[in-house]
């Protein structure tokens, strides 16, 4: 059960609030017709799986209904931080010690 | 009744008020106070259960959580039956009935204990895996008997009368466990006004203070307790829970607590104030700081023989005589290798009893405790340990043998001592359970020899547990504890005055675990790590010898830590003995993984309100009291209730059905389409972003028009469809499918907040808003005509129109949409004024011999049209070409639309996709199963290549034979062929591919 | 003014309506009278219900609210604007979507009204028919709600004047607290049926009373 920081509703809320949205920062390319097979294909399918700080699209469903981001440490659970769609990471800074997040 | 074993005086129990209980069918007497444990011992009963594997008698243990043996089957009637309750934490209440778990036919003649007696020889670990492997087919009838004869307890046959809950809270500490440490945390997160939550396990609060023996303020230590406990209860923030456990620590300090709210008191929860009451309660805790305080569990020795009855920890000893005045037994051996223990010889000694010796496995124990033994005149054994217990049923004596601790050796030969009673202390081991639940490891400390908790954010560990367990390092240790936590939160903690304790001194402990014997583990009397699992030494080097060498393999292989015990005596004894037989350090060896819960939690609990009516949340339409009142059968859609079908009189489902369709057919069917999604959407870009988000063109569809629309995942997959309206050039009404609604709305925000923020558009649910009723048939048109002021000429009003108007005095939107085929209007009014609408209808509607229908024929209708429903006719796998509808996709749209990339991809070009077709059975009468794999050979061989499945299957009555929609690979091309589908009883059903519309195909019916 | 489709949805003569909670039947044990119940529960059915939405940034925007209105939009996170008499109402839902609730039948008129004050872009939904609102009162109800929604309803954390969207059992709700001892649902209609049973029976130990 997560604590995360509603960048919309400015507090930390429960985690059943919230449905994950897989990863962060998958922009559609530009010109979808242009762009080839392969690179659609990434695009489309694949995603990483890192074992360490992983950034993450997150829905505030029972909330504010807005989509932000979450960087989380997927061993520790610690989240970083969160921060509204459209802005990026302050950091891509290594995590802390232990599970971290508590207010 | 006689309660031998009792004192005179002493304890916190209540002489005043005698309890009758029962155990095993024997009628005793305890008082209100006892535990289940300290009663059935104040009346000398010393087998409580037969062991779980070799159906060895048991007795009690310990005193607290980490009883492995006294798991007993508690209640009155069935429906009060509890399974695996712990005696030792089970208070004792009026009429209270127990009984053994194990045991067949009973606890005193027990006929598993002949295998047992026959011993180790014959069942060594894996020894169920290794003589019942062979015949595979023979297991179930092993089982039975084995289940019988090796059973821990029995859930009840009857309904649960209880009712449970669970309750969210939320605090800047939460203090888990009120010894001196927790209570002492807990008094400067109070006085420093911060909100706090002080949870422990026990009957009562004050853990290790309630049987020191020690004084604070030169009073005895429980009267501080009271004081503090006084002082807390005034404090508005703070919140006392006994009798809960915190069972769980989760991420980011959230902590599940498990109280116990009226299992003191009955079976089953007595009414309060004429309610009824909550019988266990979850605190869902989410908790700033976590001060983890949870003291310690003493390490019995693991020597031979060590589970005869009467065989007890050293520390429950003290606990039964300090708290419930029961000393259990006459006379008394302690074997120890620490200081600590020497207060259980003299507080037997202090009760009256004979202790007839101690023996300590150091040469030279000095501290104060064996200084005060020596001065009574206790004899005192030392470099020496109780190497077996002699007894069947009760201790009758204890070998005592001088040994090598470094060495695992024996040295000369062992005396005899009588004795009815043997304490054993290795040490103590901090309770990290909750901390290793976070998944940090527990770190060895050689200064303690125990594992404290690793480092966890958040988590403050103080007292016993952080290896702090001496009354005034306890005490200060919480102090500072509380005092971090503040910090960390930014407030400022009050400051205590630390009460004035007289420091005891303690020599250092030994290490010891294992007592060794003159025979070796696997031919001496058994040496019990694990009393609940039956784990023996012997076992653990057998594992090891076997090559199992992690410790999560040990304990896979022996059994240790599994059950309800988790471990909590047995573990870093077992771990000792691993490490020993690898020749590993025990930090080498580690542990293996804690999980929740910390003890046993009843099912109720779990659940807590969500059951019965409210297990899941079930949505309701506008008219579901009409449909309840017309006999409608309901069917579950998502958590919509929707009517299924409106059988009449005794019509079967089938019968219904027919019924329905026709007279949609033939006259007019009215349905409730309320569950379908409906959205809003206003905005002046909002016909660019339904460009983009559909499939099709949406450009120049003009006020007062409707329009089915595709909706693609940008795989090119189907994902929703509907028909959107255009209520005014920037504003539309979107429907979605049922169980798609949110999904959608969620898919639309998505887009627009993260790919297309500039697009001026605002989406909102209007699902619950209005209430639709779609009215099909030849005859919807003049029932509509009769309530409403809307011109429902063809020319005036076609199809995929809509118009606003009034029906029956409301105002409505009217959409001329089909889902059947037929002419057809969908009636959409604000929900309060539904029923209203519904009911007029059916009033003007009699005379049409309007008929309502349920989902089971809507699908019927919409199939024979060859109409898809997403989810059913698609998997997420199916593009809108492979359905055959090339007509909904705009190719030409100068924006590329979700979806519409990834139709170029060679996949989704291939000519063998699975494509949407009819089925038509060759034989009429035949409805196909929905799931069947469809095949191209009559002959059935193995493997043979699959070429499809049936998505949707129907008896038509208009048609008058079975027909089905399916996905068959390059089905386009197939039409006319004959398919085969194999079915699982061994017959094999033919079929002729056919276009997927099977009535009216030119569409003329819903155009009139 | 905005192009977008007005319409009136409530009838010109009156015709029988019914609450979301008219045909619900709960099983629990209720008390005759609110005195000695710790907790009161109270439908407010048939209030209008409007959701706006726009950009709070827009001072345009925000002045034409409380112009067409006469309460303040509230700008910060879970901000609830009460007028004195309780009638009327602006709740926060998220960065550019409020809720307003205005007296049963008034909804279309003080749409009209935003429409006219309102420019650029915004948007305006009549939600009445979709949602009501349940009034709870008395000395059991925050131990109801701690039951019901993981938020935290300690008066620390949840003043008078706030609201917020949560979860509320296996459903969610809206909770607002409007005075020291009374707190708001709002609840959607399809989910009426299953959040009123489910309060009732967590009520109960507490003594419940259901008012009109």
């Amino acid at each position: 059960m997560l604590l995360i920081y509603c960048p919309y509703c400015e507090e930390y809320r429960e985690e059943e609030e919230f449905r994950p949205k897989g990863e962060a920062h998958i922009a559609r390319p530009q010109n979808p017709e242009e762009t080839p097979d392969e690179v659609w294909g990434d695009y489309l399918f694949f995603r990483k799986n890192p074992r360490g700080v992983h950034h993450e699209q997150w829905l505030h469903a029972a909330g504010c209904r807005k989509y932000f981001n979450v960087t989380r440490h997927t061993v520790s659970y610690e989240i970083l931080e969160t921060y509204k769609a459209g802005q990026h990471p302050a950091s891509d800074r290594a995590p802390g010690v232990g599970t971290g997040g508590a207010k | 009744m006689s309660q031998r074993n009792r004192l005179a005086k002493g304890g916190r129990i209540d002489r005043g008020r005698p309890l009758q209980f029962s155990f095993n069918g024997v009628s005793y007497e305890g008082f209100v106070g006892d535990t289940l444990a300290s009663a059935l011992l104040a009346n000398g009963v010393d087998v409580v259960n037969r062991s779980f594997k070799y159906s060895r008698p048991r007795g009690i243990v310990a005193a607290g959580a980490e009883e492995p043996n006294a798991i007993l089957q508690l209640g009155a009637t069935e429906a009060g039956q509890v399974p695996n309750v712990r005696a030792t934490q089970q208070a004792l209440y009026r009429g209270l009935v127990s009984s053994s778990t194990n045991g067949w036919p009973n606890v005193e003649r027990d006929l598993m204990g002949v295998v047992g007696e026959m011993g180790g020889k014959f069942m060594p670990p894996g020894f169920y895996y290794k003589t019942f492997m062979a015949p595979a087919a023979m297991w179930p009838k092993y089982e039975k008997y084995i289940r019988k004869a090796a059973g821990l307890g029995r859930a009840p046959r009857e309904n649960d009368p209880d009712i449970y809950d669970h309750i969210n809270r939320h605090c800047d500490v939460l203090v888990i466990g009120a010894g001196p440490a927790g209570l002492a945390a807990a008094l400067v997160a109070g006085r420093s006004g911060a909100r706090v939550i002080v949870c422990d396990e026990q009957e009562e609060m004050g853990g290790s203070l309630l049987d020191s023996r020690e004084s604070i303020d030169g009073r005895p230590a429980a009267h501080w307790v009271g004081k503090v406990l006084d002082e807390l209860a005034a404090m508005p923030e703070v919140l006392l829970l006994p009798r809960t456990t915190a069972n769980g620590y989760h991420d980011h300090n959230f902590v599940t607590l498990h109280e116990r709210r009226t299992e003191h008191l009955a079976d089953t929860a007595p009414p309060a104030q004429g309610r009824r009451q909550v019988r266990a309660r979850m605190h869902r805790v989410r908790a700033g700081r976590v001060v983890l305080a949870t003291g310690t569990h003493e390490r019995p020795l693991v020597y031979a023989g060590n589970d005869v009855p009467g065989n007890m920890v050293a520390g429950a000893i003290s606990t039964y005589i300090h708290r419930y005045a029961v000393v259990p037994g006459q006379r008394l051996v302690l074997s120890t290798a620490n200081d600590h223990a020497y207060r259980a010889a003299l507080d037997w000694h202090d009760a009256g009893r004979e202790v007839v010796a101690i023996v300590d496995a150091r040469d030279n124990p000095g501290g104060d405790l064996a200084a005060e033994a020596r001065n009574r005149g206790i004899r005192i054994v030392t470099g020496s340990a109780v190497i077996e217990a002699r007894g069947k049923k009760r201790v009758s004596a204890a070998l005592v043998a001088a040994i090598d601790v470094e060495g695992f050796a024996v040295r000369g030969t062992a005396d005899a001592l009588a004795c009815d009673t043997i304490a054993s202390s290795g040490g103590y081991s901090p309770v990290v359970h909750l901390a290793a639940h976070s998944g940090v490891r527990p770190e060895w400390r050689d200064d303690i020899l125990g594992f404290v908790p690793g480092k966890v954010a958040g988590l403050l560990p103080a007292g016993g547990v952080n290896g702090r367990a001496a009354l005034a390092q306890a005490l200060a240790d919480g102090t500072e504890a509380a005092a971090s936590a503040l910090a960390e939160l930014g407030a400022q903690a009050a400051s205590i005055t630390l009460p004035e304790i007289r420091s005891v001194r303690e020599d250092k402990a030994v290490a010891l675990f294992q007592v060794p014997h003159p025979k070796p583990a696997m031919r001496a009397p058994k040496q019990f790590v694990d009393q609940q699992n039956d784990v023996t030494a012997g076992g653990i080097e057998l594992a090891t010898r076997e090559g199992f060498e992690s410790i999560e393999h040990v304990k896979r292989y022996t059994g240790m830590g599994f059950g309800t015990d988790q471990g909590k005596l047995a573990n870093i004894n077992g771990m000792a003995i691993a490490a020993r037989c690898l020749g590993q350090t025990i930090p080498e060896t580690g542990t293996t993984v804690f999980r929740p819960n910390y003890t046993p939690i009843t099912f109720g609990a779990i659940a807590g309100r969500h059951c019965r009516e409210l297990f899941d949340p079930r949505r309701y339409t506008a008219m579901h009291s009409w449909h309840v009142a017309n006999g409608a059968k309901l069917e579950e859609v998502g958590q919509w209730m929707r009517p299924w079908y409106y059988p009449r009189g005794n019509e079967s489902m089938s019968e219904a059905v027919q019924r329905e369709c026709r007279a949609v057919r033939e006259g007019v069917g009215i349905l409730d389409a309320s569950t379908l999604g409906k959205i809003e959407i206003q905005g002046k870009d909002a016909r660019e972003f339904l460009n983009r988000i559909y499939t099709n063109a949406w450009t120049k569809l003009g006020v007062g028009k409707c329009r089915y629309g595709l909706m693609c995942k940008d795989d090119g997959m189907v994902m929703d469809d509907g028909v959107t309206a255009c209520l005014g050039d920037n504003h539309f009404h979107m429907t979605t499918t049922t169980g798609g609604a949110a999904a959608v709305l969620d898919w639309l925000e998505l887009w627009h907040q993260t790919e297309w923020p500039e697009l001026e558009v605002y989406f909102n649910s209007v699902t619950d808003h209005w209430a639709a009723m779609a009215i099909n048939g030849p005859h919807a048109r003049k029932l509509l005509a009769e309530l409403t002021d809307i011109d429902l000429a063809n020319d005036q009003f076609g199809f995929m129109d809509w118009r606003s108007g009034t029906v029956a005095g409301v105002p409505a939107r009217v959409f001329r949409i089909s889902f059947t085929g037929e002419l057809s209007y969908e009636i959409n009014v604000q929900a309060n004024h539904a029923l209203h609408v519904w009911k007029a209808l059916f009033e003007k509607g009699e005379k049409y011999g309007l008929t309502p229908y349920g989902t089971e024929t809507m699908h019927v209708l919409r199939a024979e049209k060859g109409f898809i429903i997403v989810g059913q006719d698609t998997d997420g796998s199916v593009t809108p070409e492979d359905l055959g509808m090339q007509w909904c996709v705009g190719y030409k749209k100068p924006y590329s639309w979700i979806g519409r990339r990834a139709l170029s991809r060679p996949d989704t070009q291939r000519e063998d996709r699975k494509q949407l077709v009819g089925l038509k059975p060759l034989e009429p009468a035949l409805v196909l199963e929905e799931g069947a794999q469809i095949v191209l050979e009559k002959e059935l061989r193995i493997p043979m290549p699959m070429f499809g499945h049936v998505t949707s299957s129907y008896y038509s009555p208009t048609l008058g034979h079975g027909f089905a929609l399916a996905l068959l690979k390059g089905g386009g091309q197939r039409m006319g062929q004959t398919v085969y589908l194999p079915m699982a009883d061994g017959q094999v059903h033919a079929a002729t591919v056919v276009e997927p519309v099977f009535y009216d195909p030119e569409g003329s019916r819903q155009n009139v | 003014m905005s192009d977008a489709a007005v319409f009136d949805v409530n009838p010109a003569a009156s015709v029988a309506s019914e609450s979301p909670l008219a045909a619900c039947r709960p099983r629990v044990a209720t008390l005759a009278n609110a005195e000695g119940a710790g907790v009161v529960v109270r439908e407010r059915a048939f209030l209008g219900h409007l959701i706006l939405r726009g950009n709070a940034a827009d001072e345009a925007f925000v002045a034409g609210v409380e112009q067409a209105l006469g309460l303040p939009l509230p700008t910060k996170a879970c901000g609830l604007s009460l007028a004195a008499e309780g009638t009327s109402s602006i709740q926060w839902l998220s960065p550019d979507e409020w809720l307003i609730i205005v007296p049963g039948g008034a909804e279309f008129a003080t749409e009209l009204r935003l429409r006219e004050c309102l420019g650029g872009h915004f948007a305006v939904v009549n939600v009445s028919g979709g949602q009501t609102v349940l009034e709870l009162s008395g000395t059991g109800v925050r131990e109801v709600l701690m039951k019901s929604t993981p938020y935290d309803v300690h008066p620390a954390s949840f003043p008078v004047g706030r609201g917020v969207g949560t979860v509320f059992a296996k459903s969610a709700a809206l909770v607002r607290r409007v005075g020291e001892e009374r707190w708001e649902l709002v609840i959607r209609r399809s989910f009426a049926d299953y959040l009123y049973r489910w309060l009732l029976d967590a009520a109960e130990e507490f003594g419940v009373h259901i008012a009109d």
